[in-house]
């Protein structure tokens, strides 16, 4: 059992969940993530490591609620546990030696997003961020990500908070200014996929991170296989992180809409069983 | 005096058009007559050809002896003294091909009913007494175990009962390894395989589960944790694909995730949390095992058709005769002699037909069966709205990847030694891990002669330290 130390809600629908997971903690790495179960009749579903603390033998994982099991966590509390965390899994994230990167979170993409920013500005590079939420209530880590980046800029949907736009503007805003050699982009796959498009026109190398439907997260069912560079990918082991301009984002949006009907079947059963 | 009848006694079983409808066991098993009137045919050979074919190295006809005397405890004894895991083996070793393919029984007529007798005494043994624990004397050495499937809790089991203090790590939330993931409830009921793994659990065998080695510790931490050998039995799971068009629809899966939902995340139950598609027409692609377990699932789950398509015949397909009966009476429809060329997908990209092409069989190929060719212009389309490829499966390489000094071959799977020793000094490997996707028992017999080295390796070591 992995009991909860710390939750934190960070708006609405996005909690702060510290795990206690001494394993894990000894090992992962920004990129990584785990396979979550709550318990004996959960499914197990993938989430990327926010942050980890090596000594707490602790591991961070910002999730919103938007099915049935990420539902369930949110009505946890600390001193509960859920039964299984199988980690650290997935390559970590293979950041080279850049000098100036973009690191771009969309909505709750940041919670991955931010230990991407922490790594690059502990590794001495000029480190930009750039969020984009739909609006202000919404809005997530600013202050841990300005306490590590060099830059940061906030966009939302309605204007209500930052710049009113998308990510893409303030990207190719930046990029035409100045030369950047690494934008990493997390968050919906169509942000990811218009980010990729903008950064292929500037020649900038980009690291995407890809969340597709997985069972065992080790290779075993293949229900994460995405197509880079024309070739099939297991996000599980061969990713998560891939090469943006490479990944077939279309075909990626299909395969993870294919339990959306028993899903949100699913959720109506827990309304029901909490309402 | 023997029962000379030619034939077994039958084994009762749910009616086809009750059963693939339901999870339930498909065989029912022999009551206490049924056993010891089958156990009666046995003539007891003094060269006994049977214990030959046995991979475990079962006594048969001793157990079967036992049985014919009624004395049911005593039989489960002498099973349980080379075999860990009784009631899965009779449920699911390809019996026809060893300890029943030697039976003298068998050449004129049917050969004795081992798998079932064996059955049978595991059975009555769990329902009616509380496993016995030997006293055991530790002898302070450790052993980890990577993998918690057959040939992994082999090799706990005997050596926890050698003295050793045992610790498997398994990657998944249970422990059983392709018992719970990959064979279905209706052949091998999950809460059996619970209870032999409590009875290792009871015996010493420490289980810890969520430990995907590889990513969480390496082979070399554990040795450095102060584990004097490893035993390897991570299996083959990795599933293959076609490379076929329109793989990549929505409604294509491998077996593997097939499977895994419906055992091992019990998606066909309301009240599990992990989602399953009902589909309609489902293609399974495959001739093995693994493909009727699929077919004859997805049938449960409700589909109107399932097809099996293989590109050989039957007399080719490498699944147990009973599968393949099985799968018949549950109204499998068999398209064999013919290739998936293609998926076709609707404008929303989900699975809506298959196309396939018929082939012909040629000369023997290198697996010595023969080869299929396809017959030109012959392609014609099944409707279907889920596809399910069984082709097989290909070991890990989470394992050989971060272990500097383990060597595999091509097709990735360890390199051993008869003694399933690895390249790699205290390490031991067995199972599907080193041949690649083959049968439970012969994963238990690798996991079994691991053990016997494992022993040997470390009584030696401990005897130098006494020297010293």
């Amino acid at each position: 059992m992995f009991p909860i130390i710390e939750k934190k809600v960070l708006n609405s629908q996005v909690t702060l969940y510290r795990f206690a997971a001494p394993f894990i903690a000894k090992k992962v790495q920004p990129g990584q993530f785990v396979m979550l179960r709550i318990d004996e009749k959960g499914e197990r579903i993938p989430l990327t490591v926010a942050d980890f603390d090596r000594e707490a033998g602790s591991i961070t994982l910002i999730v919103q609620a938007v099915g049935f099991t990420t539902k369930k966590l949110a009505t946890m509390e600390v001193g509960d546990a859920v039964a299984d965390l199988v980690g650290p899994l997935g390559c970590p994230t293979e950041f080279g030696t850049p000098k100036k990167a973009i690191v771009i979170g969309g909505g709750v993409g940041c919670a991955i997003a931010y230990p991407q920013a922490k790594a690059l500005a502990a590794m001495g590079v000029d480190t930009t961020v750039i969020a984009g939420f739909r609006n202000r209530d919404i809005v997530i880590l600013e202050e841990e990500m300005r306490a590590v980046a060099n830059h940061y800029y906030v966009t939302t949907d309605d204007g209500s908070y930052g710049e009113k736009g998308l990510v893409t503007d303030v990207l190719n805003r930046l990029c035409e200014k100045d030369t950047y050699d690494l934008v990493i982009a997390i968050g919906p796959i169509m942000m990811m996929k218009f980010v990729a498009k903008a950064t292929e026109s500037f020649g900038i190398r980009t690291i995407v991170s890809l969340n597709p439907i997985m069972i065992d997260g080790t290779g075993m069912c293949g229900g994460c296989r995405v197509k880079v560079g024309g070739e099939v990918k297991f996000a599980c082991v061969d990713g998560p992180d891939f090469d943006g301009h490479a990944v077939d984002f279309d075909e990626l949006a299909r395969r993870g809409a294919f339990y959306r009907v028993e899903e949100a079947h699913a959720c109506r059963l827990e309304e029901k069983q909490h309402g | 005096m023997a029962d000379m009848s030619p034939n077994k006694t039958p084994m009762p079983e749910q009616e086809p058009t009750v059963r693939n409808k339901n999870f339930g066991e498909v065989s029912l098993g022999y009551t206490p007559e049924m056993a010891m009137g089958e156990a009666k045919r046995c003539l007891g050979c003094k060269n006994r050809p049977c214990v030959s074919g046995c991979p475990v190295n079962v006594q048969i006809p001793d157990f079967i002896g036992k049985i014919a005397e009624g004395d049911f405890k005593g039989a489960y004894e002498v099973i349980s003294a080379t075999n860990a895991l009784p009631a899965v083996c009779g449920r699911v070793c390809p019996q026809e091909s060893q300890c029943e393919g030697k039976c003298v029984r068998g050449i004129k007529g049917e050969s004795v009913g081992i798998g079932r007798l064996e059955r049978f005494a595991a059975d009555y043994f769990a329902k009616n007494y509380e496993a016995e624990l030997p006293e055991i004397r530790k002898n302070g050495q450790k052993v980890a175990i990577i993998g918690a499937g057959p040939a992994g809790l082999t090799c706990a089991g005997d050596l926890v009962k050698l003295g050793y203090e045992v610790t498997v790590f398994e990657a998944m939330h249970t422990a059983g390894g392709v018992l719970m993931y990959g064979i279905p409830e209706f052949r091998l009921p999950k809460a059996i395989v619970q209870s032999e793994i409590e009875k290792l659990e009871k015996a010493g065998v420490k289980i810890m589960t969520d430990m995907v080695i590889g990513k969480v510790l390496s082979v070399d931490e554990i040795m450095e944790m102060g584990f004097d050998a490893v035993f390897i039995g991570s299996g083959a799971g990795l599933p293959m694909f076609m490379g076929i068009e329109g793989e990549d629809a929505v409604g294509v899966y491998s077996a593997n995730e097939f499977l895994t939902r419906i055992n091992l995340m019990k998606a066909y139950l309301p009240e599990y949390d992990t989602p399953i598609k009902h589909s309609n027409k489902v293609a399974v692609v495959g001739g093995g095992n693994v493909a009727m377990d699929a077919a004859r699932s997805a049938k449960r789950l409700g589909a109107e058709h399932v097809y099996i398509i293989y590109r050989r015949g039957e007399e080719e397909m490498p699944a147990r005769g009973e599968e393949i009966h099985h799968a018949k009476e549950e109204e499998i429809e068999f398209r064999l002699l013919c290739n998936p060329k293609r998926i076709l997908t609707d404008e929303k990209g989900l699975v809506s037909g298959i196309e396939c092409i018929r082939t012909q069989l040629s000369e023997p190929d290198a697996s010595g069966r023969r080869r299929p060719v396809e017959v030109e212009g012959s392609e014609f389309v099944l409707d279907v709205d889920a596809v399910i490829m069984a082709l097989g499966t290909s070991p890990n390489p989470l394992i050989r990847s971060t272990t500097t000094g383990l060597e595999a071959n091509k097709r990735g799977c360890l390199i051993v030694d008869d003694c399933m020793k690895t390249t790699k000094e205290g390490v031991y490997a067995g199972g599907d891990a080193v041949t690649g996707a083959a049968t439970v028992i012969l994963a238990m017999g690798s996991g079994k002669t691991a053990a016997a080295t494992i022993d040997k390796y470390l009584s030696e070591r401990r005897g130098n330290h006494e020297k010293s």
